[in-house]
């Protein structure tokens, strides 16, 4: 077959461009449906189809370079052909009496040439843009060869209601088209440089390489004039067709999304979701709407949806299933409706169990009536509150997902969460609509209080709390959401990188709170105070009281020992959940306690800390404000929380060793430690000798379902099937306890092995005159050098934070000479610094690769 | 084993030449002055290896030897390119020349990691190809040169093997060099930490720099040949903590003079002009070079080092100082 195809020439590429090898361009002739020769350009890595097949078509204004990363990197056995479409890259130029190309033609002429050029076994169509509806109806075309399909940042239909991205409407006026088209680069140069951060130059200018001048942007012009906008235009139909068959695909599908793309936003996103049942979606976070510039990473991807393809991956069945309860979130509330005592204190106001339960019926009626469907998601802009128990509760009992991303992450980075969480609905305070409109998030919006209709108006406010427990009042109870069905998807703090979307089931949440309630042995005579939020919620799903403290736990260091032992009297605690960052101020101002202030928390039973390890000497000056308690520091993730818990009794018995002992796992918890870089999968238990550093793995029912629209991070933490990896490296000792060392990303790769910077740091602060310090590697991996970089005592800075220079300097000599003496693992640097990089949520994570950047900026020189 | 050593006069060479003879290779050494190790019982030969005029004398010197390993070279930060293309550029060809002509099989070729040096800070980097064009200063350019010619010179046709190892920034007692001029300066108050003070700066101290040279004669033609290896002593410190260490071997106080980097670049401009101009060949206090050398990163992976050469150091930093420490009394 394809010694059917007249070679015309090597390629047409008139100089080296990055990244592209030149032997895979060249040029081929094949007629097209007009009944002319054409004269093709495309790449083709020209390997053996042993697998099959992946035909990558670009969008306008791009051509097949785009494709250079997939072209070198895809697995053994694929082969790989980028063509240029014609008209546009380096294919031949429509002549000046033709009329333009329509979609019918060019999903016609791309499948002549992929006929001519011999491709006949299974195939993967690839598009991006304006190739991802030619790519998909070539796939269509040939249905029965198609074993997957990978999209980029791209439409096929314009979701109900919208008219067409806002640029390429601009684009598509009339006056506009062809003097921003065709006339001038514009088009083509604004195109790549939607890109954040800016891609190089030399790309740049390899992108617009082929658009030189008007006559070979015709073609750019007469594509964006083929969009159809309208059911008049004559391609309409074309396209609604294969938007419509699209539906039927039953194949594998990828969709590699930049989540940036002004072109392509959300709804394009959702729209391909729904028509592409069988798709994974990876957002590649800060990319642009030039998915496979922005985010290298995409070949990871892809290449990953090909191995996959061959031998699709077991199904989680190897998870623990939960045994629990059989209680629903909702059963211990609905348990006690006739019950006056007080459930949750929070926000300067109580509730009853009484009128808890019948507020949070009513308004599940309410928000299933007034159009919220199982399975749609709500964006919570709610502070804690009775309020937003009420509403949380509601939501989950009629099916809805909750999305929450806490204020800790920053408006951009609530933003960012947000928008990805693809929200239906967002229920806020009236500054929390505010935000919601000023993040352009979508849904419809629902108002906690009654707003004026202006304000309603104008922040598009359609129901408020109080008019839907009134519609719901007396309604019958929607049915029960499935147990395996989406409840909620929490946001990572983002201390190790971007947030990230977290999904859980209902039965992994009920899992979870099973597991804490016999965890502490939670019993009806307890009542708790949470000022650690993730916990706050919880008080109705256990049955008993909560309370939070009238501080915004998302910025847990402004928690005092008063305000704490207020929250205790106010539901008689017995137990506290806290955080690292709340207990060092809460250490801080125990001498402001009142005596009925410490009467209150001389109730206290327990005290538990999660969120970041708690240094022995903060556990032991907690010990003196809550003498009755004792004390838990658990280990968990958003991911899995709690999976180990130790005690403080425990921790003094364990002693110092290399790290944070975190304590055994708990009951239908197991833990698991693998070699670092070892990707296949396998049994994780005896991974490793007893003692050896890898990475941490978790396995129990309440560990998440899944990352959120994060296909490739899910199935690298997935890898080991029925676990999850958690990225933080420790060791188990031969007591069967676990010690957390670091971040996987923070290990210093040094010539003579790893090292994991928690021990080191833990000696490093053991030093007279050190008040913290973080042990960060420079220089390429495997040859790396360890720096300690110290914060001396009274040193001071009046930023906070994660972000900004930190005062890294060299250390004083005998001070470095003591560091080195405590640390015992060679160190080529000691430096001092004004602070360290904390994250917002925690206040207590050290970001070490920020450490890390500004100190191998200083020991470069200069 | 037979080994010829040039440039034996000079610390490394002199430490190396013992090192093989204490193993108990049958070692002559070569250069220009009595090396003073003819006393200590080894065959010395004299010669001026850049002076053409040599060359029956180099080849007398290579007849016999199993290895030659070629220490000598001009070593300054000024000077007339001349001088400096004659002694190392035709030292190197000398030596070669008479390892071919006398059937040597192995020669290891001594340079320097500024052969590979732009002036960017190397963090962690390997060896990198020696680039004459792109070398800093006339010492770095006629090194990059000769080790050039040295590897073209490895065959297996012809049976010689040629291994070049760049050792860096060799100290230790006796170096007349680096550590006797910094102790010197400082001794007089007159020595600043340039900038901030943090590059990263590896070194070798001399004995274990010397153990890496004997292990290249043994690894030569064996398990390396016809490529360029740093040797460094794998322990890294900022500028600042190794001058002050070296001061504090020496009994002085730490350096307090501060100069900023702007100010030490264009006084070694300056200087750089100054000496060019009046043709001084003494030591200029600063000069571009230097400044460079002082506040930009230095160190290397020497994971392919240590590998091929089957070699670690056996001293080390700590171990150093304490000896350099010993040598000034002040210990």
């Amino acid at each position: 077959m394809v010694s059917a195809v007249r070679t015309v020439g090597t390629g047409p590429l008139p100089h080296a461009l990055p990244g592209l090898d030149p032997t895979w361009s060249r040029t081929v002739v094949v007629p097209d449906g007009r009944g002319r020769e054409r004269t093709w350009h495309l790449l083709d890595n020209g390997a053996e189809p042993v697998h099959g097949t992946l035909v990558c078509v670009h969008g306008n204004p791009t051509w097949s370079y785009l494709w250079r990363g997939l072209l070198g990197g895809v697995p053994a056995g694929w082969r790989v052909i980028a063509p240029d479409q014609l008209g546009m890259g380096y294919s031949e130029r429509l002549g000046d009496d033709e009329e333009p190309w329509t979609v019918a033609e060019r999903v016609a002429d791309l499948g002549r040439l992929t006929d001519a050029l011999g491709v006949d076994g299974p195939v993967v169509s690839v598009g991006h843009d304006w190739g991802g509806i030619i790519s998909l109806g070539w796939a269509l075309d040939r249905r029965e060869r198609v074993i997957g399909a990978v999209v980029g940042n791209t439409a096929v239909a314009q979701p109900p209601g919208d008219f067409g991205p806002p640029l390429i409407r601009l684009a598509h006026t009339p006056g506009v088209r062809p003097f921003g088209c065709v006339a001038t680069p514009i088009f083509v140069r604004a195109t790549s440089a939607l890109s954040s951060p800016a891609l190089p130059k030399d790309v740049r200018d390899a992108l617009a390489l082929p658009y030189g001048d008007a006559h070979r942007r015709r073609s750019v012009g007469d594509f964006v004039a083929d969009i159809p906008f309208a059911p008049g235009h004559p391609s309409y139909p074309v396209v609604a067709g294969i938007a419509e068959d699209v539906k039927n695909l039953d194949v594998p599908a990828l969709m590699m999304w930049g989540p940036r793309d002004p072109v392509f936003g959300e709804r394009y996103l959702r729209d391909l979701r729904d028509r592409l049942p069988r798709a994974r979606v990876h957002r590649f976070e800060g990319a642009s709407h030039l998915v496979t510039e922005d985010a290298p990473e995409h070949v990871d991807a892809v290449a990953a949806f090909l191995d996959d393809l061959l031998d699709p991956p077991a199904s989680d069945d190897a998870r623990p299933a939960a045994e629990g309860s059989g209680d629903r979130m909702w059963t211990a509330l609905e348990a006690r409706a006739d019950d006056d005592a007080l459930a949750v204190a929070a926000g300067g106001g109580t509730v009853s169990w009484r009128d808890l339960a019948s507020r949070v019926a009513a308004l599940a009626a309410g928000l299933r009536a007034a159009g919220v469907q199982p399975g749609d998601r709500i964006g919570l802009l709610v502070e804690p509150s009775t309020d937003l128990t009420t509403i949380v509760y509601a939501a989950w009992r009629a099916g809805a997902v909750v999305v929450v991303a806490d204020k800790g992450l920053g408006f951009a980075g609530m933003r960012r969460a947000l928008r990805g969480g693809t929200l239906d609905h967002v229920v806020g305070h009236r500054t929390g609509l505010a935000a919601a409109r000023a993040m352009g998030l979508p849904g419809s919006r629902i108002s906690v209080e009654p707003l004026p209709a202006p304000v309603a108006l104008l922040l598009g406010v359609s129901q408020d709390l109080e008019g839907l427990v009134a519609l719901g009042a007396g309604a019958e109870a929607p049915p029960e959401p499935d147990l395996d069905a989406d409840c909620a998807i929490l946001f990572t703090s983002g201390a190790t990188g971007p947030a990230k979307g977290v999904a859980y089931t209902h039965r992994q949440a009920r899992a979870e709170v099973d597991l804490v309630r016999a965890t502490y042995d939670l019993g009806p005579d307890d009542a708790f105070v949470a000022a650690f939020a993730p916990f706050a919620l919880f008080g109705p799903a256990f049955g008993i009281a909560s309370s939070v403290p009238a501080i915004d736990v998302t910025a847990p260091h402004t928690l005092t020992a008063p305000l704490l032992a207020d929250a205790a009297s106010a539901v008689d605690a017995t137990v506290v959940f806290a955080s690292p960052a709340a207990l060092r101020r809460v250490v801080a101002t125990r001498d402001d306690l009142t005596d009925p202030q410490r009467t209150a928390l001389a109730g206290v039973r327990l005290l538990m800390s999660a969120g970041a390890p708690v240094p022995l000497p903060v556990l032991e000056q907690v010990a003196e404000v809550v003498p009755g308690a004792a004390l838990h520091t658990p280990y968990g993730m958003t991911e899995a929380l709690p999976a180990t818990d130790v005690s403080l009794a425990q921790i003094r018995e364990a002693g110092p060793g290399e790290g944070v002992c975190v304590g055994r796992p708990l009951a239908g918890v197991r833990i698991g430690v693998v070699p670092f870089g070892r990707e296949s999968d396998g049994p994780v238990e005896h991974a490793l000798p007893e003692g050896g550093t890898g990475e941490i793995c978790v396995s129990a029912p309440h560990v998440k379902d899944r990352y959120d629209d994060l296909w490739l991070t899910q199935r690298r933490s997935a890898s080991y099937v029925g676990w999850h990896r958690t990225g933080d490296v420790g060791h188990l000792d031969d007591e069967g306890r676990l010690w957390v060392e670091g971040r996987l990303g923070h290990v210093v790769r040094t010539a003579d092995g790893v090292v994991t910077p928690v021990g080191v740091e833990q000696r490093a602060e053991s030093v007279p005159g050190v008040s913290a310090a973080a042990a960060v590697g420079v220089g390429p991996e495997g040859t790396q050098q360890l720096v300690v970089v110290v914060v001396p005592d009274g040193a001071s800075s009046r930023r906070t934070g994660p972000r900004g220079p930190i005062g890294v300097r060299g250390a004083d000599l005998d001070l470095a000479d003591a560091v080195r003496a405590a640390v015992g693992t060679p160190v080529a640097a000691v430096l001092a610094a004004d602070r360290l990089p904390l994250d917002v949520r925690h206040s207590s994570k050290v970001d070490r690769s920020e450490v890390a950047r500004q100190a191998a900026r200083s020991l470069a020189g200069r | 084993m037979r080994v010829l050593v040039t440039g034996a006069s000079g610390l490394l060479g002199a430490t190396t030449a013992r090192a093989l003879a204490a193993r108990g290779d049958d070692v002559t050494v070569m250069q220009r002055r009595p090396s003073g190790l003819a006393d200590a019982g080894l065959r010395e030969v004299l010669a001026d290896l850049g002076d053409p005029a040599s060359a029956g004398l180099v080849r007398g010197a290579a007849r016999g030897q199993d290895a030659v390993l070629h220490l000598a070279a001009k070593v300054d930060v000024v000077g007339p390119a001349i001088d400096f293309e004659r002694a190392n550029v035709g030292g190197t060809r000398a030596v070669v020349d008479a390892c071919r002509a006398e059937g040597v099989g192995r020669l290891v070729q001594v340079s320097s990691p500024s052969v590979a040096h732009a002036g960017d800070a190397l963090v962690g980097v390997g060896a990198g190809p020696a680039d004459p064009a792109s070398a800093r200063g006339h010492y770095a350019r006629t090194k990059a040169v000769s080790e050039l010619l040295a590897l073209d010179a490895d065959s297996a046709t012809t049976g010689l093997a040629v291994l070049a190892v760049r050792p860096h920034l060799v100290w230790g007692p006796g170096d007349t060099q680096l550590v006797a001029r910094l102790v010197e300066r400082a001794r007089a108050g007159r020595l600043p930490v340039l900038g901030a003070g943090t590059a990263l700066i590896d070194t070798t101290y001399v004995d274990d720099a010397a153990d890496a040279l004997v292990a290249a004669v043994d690894a030569c033609g064996v398990s390396a040949r016809g490529e360029a290896l740093v040797v460094s002593g794998g322990e890294p410190r900022t500028v600042a903590e190794i001058l002050t260490r070296v001061c504090r071997a020496a009994g002085l106080p730490a350096p307090r003079l501060r100069l900023p980097v702007p100010v030490a670049r264009a006084a070694g401009a300056v200087v750089d002009g100054v000496w060019a101009a009046t043709r001084r060949t003494d030591t200029p206090p600063l000069t571009r070079f230097l400044v460079e050398q002082l506040t930009t990163a230095h160190w290397f992976d020497q994971r392919r080092t240590r590998e091929l050469l089957a070699w670690t150091p056996a001293v080390g930093l700590d171990e150093g100082f304490r000896r350099l420490a010993a040598s000034y009394g002040t210990t």
